[in-house]
């Protein structure tokens, strides 16, 4: 569904989501690699459950929520993808680690 | 264009007048409800949602028992209102705690606790000092700088939103007439016989209750009543939701049931000030982490401040109308948990013409006491 530009910026770097390699532009952001992998969902809500995927791309709809390097509920596409960085899926509300 | 008349007129639309007008339209009162709009101070909207009973009262066992009284009807109110209305009031009464940061803190609080049960004499007052030990079974993830907390049965929270809203919602299909935008700008007060002026028009009827929040302190003289009261700021932050973590509300830090985590909430003497202050925020989330350090991990979402409602002494304020008989006022800076109290047994009161002794010791009359020369 999502390509990248032809003038693109070639994908060099490689970041997880879900656990698959997925190479993305430099300076792109987490919600772009979760399109690029296909994912139409990436979060659950924490009241319905129903999947949410990146929306509006500009930090307002907080649909692209993601359990980042461990860090949970970040919007993704607020993120710059950084090389190894792990994209992993937001299932509903949180945990608190105590 | 004559006035619009009923049995009741109830000025107010927040917690304390919407728990009222719906207690009396429960008991068969043609009730209007006058509230302002949108640009007002409604505490009612920007509270911390605790139904708490342990720290109040102290040297007036009086408040302390119709607080407890009030915790007492909460289950009954919010079946009740969850039965008539679909929402889920998200009610929880497991006890509460009241953590102690520091050595100074717990004997203070051990000393106000053993007091609170003397005064309480045959009536009883439950209560448990808990040293940290046994504490951090009770409550997940204590700091160390944790060193117990004063614990007792009584306490608990809700939603204090879903509150508000289903006591309108209650009051309203009941049969109850709801109108915003009518500030009341002017009235006339007799014997049992009372007509106020709104933008939305006149309104007569022979009885009147005054729960306009800080608008009471305004509206009282007009109908032979007084209501001193001014406001205090309290701010408070949310956090992003959590999966269910917090088995029971502290007085500072609860877990709501849609899973976010409340941390509040400051006491301001500010003036009519709805400010945020980040320095108090900063305070707040501190003492939070200090009590709670994995809560530093969760993303604030929300922040807020709000007015209290507070006399003097920080007790309510019950009172009729000596020279207007039929005139009634209502105050409280604990709204949420007097809600059962207000629908069941002040409201009853209010319909039978009388308050009943237990509450005298709120009058305003309180405050008149002269001065010494
Ligand atoms: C930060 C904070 C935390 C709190 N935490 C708790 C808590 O944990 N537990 C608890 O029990 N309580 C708590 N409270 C207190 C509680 O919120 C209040 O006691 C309660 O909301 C007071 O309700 P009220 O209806 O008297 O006042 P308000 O909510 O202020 O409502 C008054 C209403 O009257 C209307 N009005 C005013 N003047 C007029 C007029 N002339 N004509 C028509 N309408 C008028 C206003 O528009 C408003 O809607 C807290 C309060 C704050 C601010
Ligand atoms: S896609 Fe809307 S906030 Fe990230």
């Amino acid at each position: 569904m999502f390509r990248t530009r032809p003038d693109a910026r070639p994908a060099t770097v490689e970041v997880l989501v879900e656990g698959t390699p997925v190479l993305v532009p430099e300076g792109a952001s987490a919600a772009v690699a979760v399109l690029l992998a296909g994912l139409s969902a990436i979060r659950e809500m924490p009241v319905t459950g129903s999947p949410r995927g990146p929306l509006c791309l500009m930090g307002v709809c907080f649909d692209c929520l993601a359990e980042i390097d461990g860090v949970p509920n970040r919007q993704a596409c607020m993120v710059p993808v950084a090389p190894g960085m792990r994209i992993a899926r937001q299932r509903g509300a949180r945990e608190a680690r105590p | 264009m004559p006035p619009r008349t009923s049995d009741a007129i109830v000025i107010g639309g927040g917690l304390v007048g919407a728990a009222i007008a719906w207690g009396l339209r429960g008991q068969g009162l043609e009730t209007v409800l006058l509230d302002e709009g949108d640009i007002a101070f409604r505490a009612s909207r920007g509270n911390f949602g605790l139904v708490w009973v342990q720290s109040k009262g102290l040297g007036a066992p009086w408040y302390q028992r119709w607080t407890r009284g009030s915790a007492g009807e909460w289950p009954a109110l919010a079946a009740d209102l969850g039965a008539r209305t679909g929402l889920d009031l998200a009610l929880q009464q497991p006890g509460g705690a009241h953590l102690c940061l520091s050595e100074p803190e717990f004997e203070d609080r051990a000393a106000r606790m053993a007091r609170m049960q003397s005064e309480a004499g045959n009536h009883g007052f439950d209560y448990r000092m808990i040293r940290a030990k046994e504490l951090r079974e009770m409550l997940p993830g204590l700091g160390p700088s944790v060193v117990g907390a004063s614990w007792t049965p009584y306490d608990g929270h809700v939603g204090p939103l879903a509150l508000l809203q289903a006591l309108h919602r209650a009051f309203t299909e009941a049969g109850g007439a709801y109108i915003p935008d009518a500030r009341v700008t002017g009235g006339t007060a007799a014997p049992n016989d009372f007509r106020v002026e709104t933008a939305a028009g006149a309104f007569a009827a022979p009885r009147i209750v005054l729960a306009a929040g800080l608008g009471n302190a305004d509206l009282a003289p007009r109908f032979g009543l007084d209501a001193p009261v001014r406001p205090q700021r309290g701010q408070i932050l949310v956090t992003e939701r959590a999966r269910t973590i917090l088995p029971m509300p502290t007085t500072t830090v609860r877990q709501t049931g849609e899973g976010t985590i409340m941390l509040g909430d400051s006491m301001e003497e500010v003036g009519f000030d709805t400010r945020q202050a980040p320095p108090v925020m900063a305070q707040i989330a501190q003492r939070a982490v200090l009590s709670f350090p994995w809560i530093a991990e969760l993303n604030i979402v929300r922040a807020w401040s709000a007015l209290r409602v507070m006399a003097p002494d920080g007790l309510p304020i019950y009172d009729q109308s000596d020279r207007y008989p039929g005139a009634f006022i209502a105050n409280c800076h604990s709204g949420v948990t007097l809600a059962g109290a207000h629908a069941r047994l002040l409201a009853p009161m209010i319909v039978q013409g009388s308050l009943d002794p237990v509450l005298a010791p709120f009058s305003a009359k309180r405050f008149d006491v002269p001065h010494a020369a």
